[in-house]
């Protein structure tokens, strides 16, 4: 029974999804009150993970036969899912009322992948993953093509969905090669079998790890498994992009972090030079071609692809964890992904109002956004900054401690490359404040531009918590490494 | 506990800045005076500062500890010796300065440039107080995004392309540091600048610290500017606004060299001694700063350029004298106590050339922004004979002149008669090719300034073709408010440095003692 409060988050989202879903199917009649409900789901889901995560002593531990496990680590992954999923359904209110009347079926999808993210980060097991994987990959695919008359979406959804199944595909083959090897698909069991494991059946494992990690890598977008997602971002409705961008790269390196530390521990010198080398892919080819976009999703999407690859550097030199060192890699991985969830939504948050208001998702349309909405033109400084890594922001305790983790496993060659990266990234960045600040604004677009309340309460928020982050880091460094879990053991 | 003078003085423009975010845009009045006259409390301050300092500049004053982000090590530290006491009087005079003229010449967006001001000035005062890595890092950031704003929002016709030249470069710089930062740390497991320095990193290990000392020096080099990172500086100078300029020239030029005289010398002496002494590549550059800094100016005809080319130049002297200091230390046999002195005072002329530069050519810079005011060129052959219509004006920019070119009895003979003082006894090679830049100095501000903006006969008819008919008139009140003060620092300084450089001196003796 004891157990059972540890799924409450995750009932919880299941239940809400369940709730507005069937709800929105009683009656005839539009029920404005349904986004509120969704959004009172994952409120509540993230009041009952804050509080089993501060108030409660977690007991590490794997329930349902192996299956499933419960430990502080997959807390911090419901807190986070429970999070985007709040913010998102904030985000869609007044976008999805302008575009589309089916909402309950949007805002049920958008709790069912939140949901899917959670259960991915309690997957212990390789078929709760591959079930997980793919509950989050479908609901992702549905809610890219929801808007049906929209061209560009559906045809953002069919890419997403073709290279999204052969990677899933893939993946399992990756996966029963693994079953293969050990005769289990458990992760403590995998890596039980592989450390006796025979020479002559060791190979196996190789082919298994590179295609496992073609799974992942297109989850957590890194290149060369990236293709999908600028398509995928500039077709879609603006806050599944967000939630694409965020959300679905928290599960991504949820279960990349699982499966490498607690399945493939002996394997650690393969994919560590594996992940290198994708994150320096990554983070090169990202930059490099988010320089030229126009669109600013397109360019949050390849600034996310970016982002992803120094993310994956806190992977590489996990190693510092064990030592005890001031600096490690996951909790910069972890840090990293709270500064980039707050600045990054916040980024598409105002998007989602610039495009409410002015339909256009070009970069050249924010001219003069400045005159237009102070407020929207400030905080989008503040999540730019955060995202280059200036100090002063969460970006750059983030990056702080990504970076230091690399120099401290004399990862050199990684930083040095990181921090290349991030100069080449305050390029594209610095463009879009320059149009916000810098371009005179076109006569007949001197409009104001209103923001909702629902709008400006994720833009407030998002901006106090990337400066809060910055200035006062500890609580959410104590916080990130109060989550680490049995992961590395 | 005592009252935290080094938060009050960092952190009352923040304060500054939020207030005028309060004030409604409509009294951009209130905006402008409020900003001038409580601008004056840390100004004074400093003022205390320099005044307390006195007792003992070469050790730490008015520290402050307190635990910031303990997780991650980081404190939040602070303290002043004599040479942050006096940058710290340098940038808060020149910042109410600028407040002071902007409130005549900035008429639009007052409410952000005054805010953005602001920041700028938290993140100049914080880096001469902080004596922690991650914290020092910060301050040194912070000052760049408003920088870049200032230029691109206010900025000349290329501005554009000068803020993001300007904010890449020093980014890059910054990068650089910040691995620096963290490898020091993980070698000495502290980010305290005092005691990672008297750790002494990589002392054992000649390669890495060497590595180490580039990373720094290259990201302290760009912002000095030492040639060959020099390329953003003229862009930056000529299209920022006048007070974005005098800023630029006056404190944040200085942040690299104080960087360099803080950080690296302390706590990298080694390599830069050899790099100093035995293979040769910081006086190199720093003549090469000096020498072709002045001969682009002699073929300069854009005034403001001009003025940011002889910035090149003259913070070449500075890097001049800290190299010499430093390759003292590598000296055959440590050179005796001659060397020792000669060090000293190639540091201290290297320190006081941080101020009175500052103040020259902060001055310089705001003499520029009142000719282009009234002509709306910069061109200097569109001036001519101006001498005779503009008296006022002429006077003062003889007085700015000659200090820049170093001319004895005003500010700038000293600063750079100590540098080349340390620099002949140590390197008399580099400071002999260095002493070029002064007779090129005195070549162009003679030549390009005087004679052809001032002397000669005014030509009504060229005048009204090439400034649209501007009307000549001389220096208005508040542009003689603006000078004052820096005119009467160059000739105080001149008749008696020993008003700065004994705080100096304190300083470089007290650094030399630990070698």
């Amino acid at each position: 029974m004891q157990i059972i409060i540890f799924f409450l988050p995750q009932l919880v989202l299941l239940l809400s999804m369940v709730l507005v879903f069937g709800i929105d199917l009683v009656g005839s009649n539009e029920k404005k009150w349904l986004p509120y409900l969704a959004l009172a789901g994952s409120v509540i889901s993230l009041a009952i993970s804050l509080y089993l995560f501060g108030w409660v002593e977690v007991t590490e531990q794997t329930v349902l036969g192996g299956m499933i496990a419960i430990d502080s680590f997959a807390l911090f992954f419901q807190i986070f899912a429970a999070l985007v999923a709040g913010i998102i359904i904030l985000l869609s209110m007044e976008y999805m009322d302008e575009r589309s009347s089916s909402k309950g079926e949007y805002y049920s999808f958008i709790l069912l992948a939140s949901f899917s993210i959670s259960l991915l980060s309690v997957s212990a097991d390789l078929i709760m993953i591959f079930i997980a994987f793919e509950l989050l990959s479908i609901s992702s695919y549905i809610l890219t093509g929801f808007l049906r008359n929209d061209g560009k979406g559906s045809e953002a959804a069919i890419k997403y969905f073709l290279y999204g199944s052969i990677a899933s595909a893939m993946m399992l083959y990756g996966m029963s090669l693994l079953y293969g090897t050990t005769a289990s698909t458990n992760l403590g069991q995998i890596a039980q079998n592989l450390s006796g494991i025979d020479s002559s059946l060791r190979w196996v494992v190789y082919p298994a790890l590179v295609l496992l990690m073609v799974g992942f890598g297109y989850k957590t977008v890194a290149v060369p498994f990236h293709q999908w997602s600028p398509d995928a971002y500039e077709g879609a409705p603006t806050p599944v992009t967000a939630f694409l961008a965020v959300g679905s790269i928290g599960g991504g390196f949820a279960i990349l972090i699982r499966v490498m530390l607690t399945g493939l521990p002996d394997f650690q010198v393969d994919w560590v030079a594996l992940i290198s080398a994708l994150s320096i892919l990554s983070m090169t080819l990202g930059n490099l071609v988010a320089i030229s976009q126009k669109n600013i999703k397109r360019m949050l999407a390849y600034s996310g692809i970016a982002q992803a690859g120094y993310i994956l550097i806190g992977l590489v030199s996990w190693g510092g964890w064990q030592a005890g060192n001031v600096f490690d890699g996951l909790s910069g991985i972890l840090i990293y992904l709270l500064v980039y969830l707050v600045a990054n939504l916040g980024a598409f948050a105002v998007v989602i109002a610039v495009e409410n208001k002015i339909g256009s998702n070009q970069i050249s349309d924010y001219a003069g956004l400045i005159k237009r909405s102070p407020l929207l033109a400030g905080t989008m400084v503040v999540f730019l900054l955060s995202l280059i890594g200036i100090p002063g922001t969460g970006g750059f305790v983030g990056k702080l401690m990504v970076f230091g983790a690399a120099m401290n496993m004399e990862y050199y060659f990684l930083a040095v490359i990181a921090i290349i990266n991030s100069v080449i990234a305050g390029f594209y960045y610095l463009n879009v404040i320059r149009y916000m600040f810098f371009q005179p604004l076109d006569e007949p677009a001197r409009e104001k531009i209103q923001l909702t309340r629902s709008l400006s309460s994720v833009i407030v928020l998002t901006c106090a918590f990337t400066l809060l982050m910055g200035i006062f880091a500890q609580p959410f460094i104590q916080f990130v490494q109060a989550s680490l879990g049995i992961v590395a053991n | 506990m005592n009252f935290p003078v080094l938060s009050a003085i960092t952190f009352t423009p923040l304060l500054l800045a939020l207030i005028v975010l309060i004030i409604p845009k409509s009294k951009e009045n209130w905006i402008r005076w409020a900003t001038t006259i409580l601008s004056l409390i840390p100004l004074a301050l400093a003022i205390y500062i320099y005044i307390v300092v006195q007792a003992d500049p070469g050790k730490m004053h008015f520290m402050e500890e307190y635990s910031w982000i303990p997780a991650i090590d980081v404190y939040y530290r602070m303290g002043v010796d004599g040479l942050s006491a006096i940058m710290l009087v340098l940038t808060t005079l020149l910042s109410t300065l600028c407040y002071y003229y902007a409130i005549y010449t900035i008429k639009n967006r007052v409410k952000e440039f005054y805010f953005l001001f602001l920041i700028l000035q938290v993140g100049m005062s914080g880096v001469f107080v902080s004596l922690d890595f991650i914290f020092f890092y910060v301050f040194w950031e912070i000052g760049l995004v408003p920088m870049y704003l200032l230029i691109g929002v206010w900025g000349g016709e290329r501005r554009i392309y000068a803020s993001i030249k300007f904010f890449l470069y020093t980014l890059a710089g910054s990068m650089a540091m910040l691995l620096a930062i963290i490898a020091v740390y993980l070698e000495t497991g502290t980010f305290n600048i005092l005691e990672a320095a008297a750790a002494q990193p990589f002392a054992g290990n000649f390669v890495l610290s060497a590595v180490a000392f580039w990373a720094f020096f290259i990201a302290f080099a760009i912002k000095v500017p030492i040639f060959p990172f020099h390329t953003w500086l003229p862009d930056a100078h000529t299209e920022a606004p006048t007070t974005g300029s005098v800023i630029l020239a006056g404190v944040l030029l200085k942040l690299g060299a104080y960087g360099l005289i803080r950080i690296v010398l302390p706590m990298f002496p080694k390599p830069f001694a050899y790099f100093s002494y035995n293979v040769p590549i910081i006086p190199i550059l720093a003549v090469i700063s000096i020498v072709y800094g002045a001969l682009v100016c002699m073929a300069q005809w854009d005034l403001k350029r001009l003025i940011a080319y002889s910035s090149v130049s003259h913070m070449g002297y500075v890097t001049l004298g800290i190299s010499a200091a430093a390759a003292s230390l590598a000296l055959p046999g440590g050179g005796g106590p001659e060397a020792v002195t000669s060090a000293i005072i190639g540091l201290n002329g290297a320190s006081l050339q941080l101020f009175t530069h500052g103040i020259i050519t902060g001055g310089l810079f705001f003499l520029v922004g009142m000719i282009y005011d009234r002509t709306h060129t910069r061109q200097i052959k569109d001036y001519g004979g101006l001498g005779s219509k503009l008296p006022y004006y002429y006077g003062i920019v003889m007085v700015t002149g000659f200090a820049s070119l170093g001319l004895p009895g005003l500010a700038g003979f000293w600063s750079e008669f100590f540098v080349f003082r340390g620099a002949f006894a140590i390197m008399p090679v580099y400071a002999a090719i260095g002493v070029l830049g002064i007779v090129f100095t005195a070549a162009y501000i003679l030549w390009k300034i005087v004679q052809f903006i001032f002397l000669g006969d005014f030509d009504q008819e060229k005048w009204d073709r090439v400034t649209h008919n501007a009307e000549l008139t001389d220096m208005k009140t508040f542009e003689k408010v603006t000078m004052w003060p820096l005119v009467i620092l160059m000739v105080l300084i001149g008749l008696y440095p020993s008003l700065v450089v004994r705080l100096l001196n304190g300083v470089s003796t007290a650094l030399f003692g630990n070698f």
